[in-house]
């Protein structure tokens, strides 16, 4: 075993020693410029290109001209939103989001409304899930798009997007879906979801940071106002010339995630449950986030009575978070795990596992033990441990707030 | 976030992790922090007929800085009088283990669970804390 031990998969992934050999080429032998029309090495490049574009749309079934590539999800969902909102500006000035979503969605919203329109953030449910009725009641006439993440980045429960898109056409609003970390890990039909922008990553999927795409579905158009300027590359969504290694990183990585998905799920799924049994050995664990409409690849734990950066501290032989990597270095509590009802004790006792495909069995086994043996010296050091085992509620003691 | 050598060592190695008995006539308990806030510490002192702190135990949750000043200060305390224990103030603590800014908030609770304890014990005695120290109190960032 090889030390530490990875189980942050969700924060990033290596990439795929198959895809890192299909993208150095790109670097040396085929350098040229993918807009370069006159010259063969312009030629061989755009044909790269455009595989990986035939890549990417194949994972998630929709045409490979509805993807217009860009630096990553952070990027796609600034232009899906932005852009969108710009655009259709004079249609209405409302948007509806939801108060779990990554800080992408939720900080680009926050600069709308800065820009003079008006978002509605939606509570979830205590299993993370979003009620659609409570998304039908936030509707208003104005209401122009709808941002829903499809697989939450703390928690890795699903939203139902097939049901939420439904409502949206029936409202007449745009509906955007970051699916940064969904691919490779559930399946997604473009062709049969309601669904009309949608944003990727690659660094989440075994493919290399710095590229990720947007799906702007064209059959209904959906028109979106360039957020970025210049040559007017991707059909003038995105200027900038393309970074055809970057690019053909991400097709492989996708093009392995479409092959392997349904056996490296279920071999995940296989580690993830076992390391849930593992955990629920120990007294006074709380799963965060519904287990049933979830990712296989992600457990959240609340360890109570223990804080959750001295665990993290403790355990560092294995590289884990205890929420996302952005808000890793802040010391409040995650703001998921708050939207989720959970008191701040258990928001603040929380670790993120997440595993992926160089995830083993035998490091699963070291964790649970590892874990167990912190879990138990941290409580032997806690005094809400020993007043919990004096039997005392700690919701009735006064404590001073300070 | 990095910690300093001393941060590491007492979290990995805590000295007197433990509790007394809180109804001994010879001990006095201080417990401050919230949950809510991430962090509580309990802070017990064991005092001699001479007023002398001979022993001291803590249990704390909270970060690794929060159980390193709580570890420190129980060796800190140890052989000193009540009067000396109380003169602690959370910027020695702070210097002592190179604590950063974000981690300050652990070394005044730290203080506080001194005084906590040492004014446990003095009303349980009866007694009446002597006049303060008049030393300007340091800083509480």
């Amino acid at each position: 075993m090889k030390f530490p031990i990875y189980l942050d998969y969700s924060a990033t992934t290596p990439v795929d020693p198959r895809v890192a050999e299909k993208m150095i080429p790109y670097l040396t032998e085929h350098f040229g410029n993918p807009a370069s029309r006159s010259h063969l090495f312009g030629w061989k490049t755009e044909e790269a290109v455009e595989e990986a574009r035939a890549q990417v749309a194949s994972l998630v079934n929709c045409d490979a001209k509805d993807i217009v590539w860009t630096s990553g999800a952070t990027e796609s969902i600034n232009l899906a939103l932005k852009g969108a909102a710009e655009f259709y500006k004079t249609k209405g000035k409302h948007l509806i989001t939801v108060k779990t979503e990554h800080k992408a969605t939720l900080d680009t919203c926050r600069e709308l409304e800065r820009r003079g329109f008006e978002v509605t953030y939606l509570d979830v449910e205590p299993d993370g899930l979003l009620d659609l009725g409570k998304l039908e009641a936030a509707f208003r006439p104005d209401t122009i798009l709808v941002s829903v993440m499809l697989v939450n980045n703390e928690i890795g429960v699903i939203q139902d997007v097939a049901a939420i898109g439904a409502a949206c056409r029936k409202r007449g609003a745009l509906f955007h879906v970051d699916a940064a970390q969904a691919t490779g890990k559930c399946p997604i039909d473009l062709q049969a979801l309601k669904v009309d922008l949608m944003s990727f990553s690659a660094h989440k999927t075994y493919g290399p940071k710095g590229i990720g795409a947007l799906y702007v579905r064209r059959k209904p158009r959906v028109r979106l106002e360039a957020q970025i300027h210049g040559g007017g590359h991707e059909r003038g969504f995105r200027s900038g010339t393309l970074a055809t290694h970057q690019i053909v990183g991400m097709g492989e990585a996708f093009r392995l995630a479409k092959a392997e998905m349904a056996t490296d799920n279920e071999r995940i799924r296989a580690l993830r449950d076992r390391l849930l049994a593992g955990m629920q050995g120990i007294e006074e664990v709380f799963i965060n986030g519904s287990l049933v409409h979830r990712v296989p690849h992600n457990l959240n734990i609340s360890f109570n009575f223990v804080e959750g950066e001295s665990l993290i501290m403790a355990v560092k032989d294995i590289a884990v978070s205890s929420g996302s990597a952005c808000t890793s270095a802040s010391l409040e509590p995650s703001y998921v795990l708050r939207a989720l009802g959970r008191s701040d004790e258990l928001a603040h006792s929380s670790i993120r596992f997440t595993l992926g495909r160089f995830t083993t069995s035998e490091e699963v086994d070291y964790t649970i033990q590892h874990l167990e043996a912190k879990v138990q010296k941290l409580r032997e050091m806690s005094p809400l441990w020993e007043m919990h085992k004096e039997g005392i509620d700690l919701a009735s003691v006064q404590w001073a707030a300070h | 976030m990095a910690y300093s050598n001393k941060v590491i060592d007492h979290y990995e190695n805590p000295r007197n992790v433990g509790s007394f008995d809180k109804a001994d006539q010879s001990v006095g308990t201080g417990m401050v922090g919230a949950p809510a806030c991430g962090d509580v510490m309990k802070l017990q002192i064991r005092v001699n007929s001479q007023g002398i702190i001979e022993d001291a135990r803590f249990k704390t949750y909270g970060c690794g800085s929060a159980i390193a000043s709580s570890s420190l200060v129980t060796e800190w305390v140890k052989g000193k009088t009540l009067e000396h224990a109380g003169t602690i103030r959370n910027t020695q603590i702070a210097e002592e283990l190179s604590l950063p800014p974000v981690k300050i908030h652990c070394s005044i609770l730290a203080e506080d669970a001194i005084k906590a304890a040492i004014a446990d014990y003095r009303k349980r005695h009866g007694v009446e804390a002597p006049a303060p120290v008049q030393e300007k109190k340091a800083a509480t960032g």
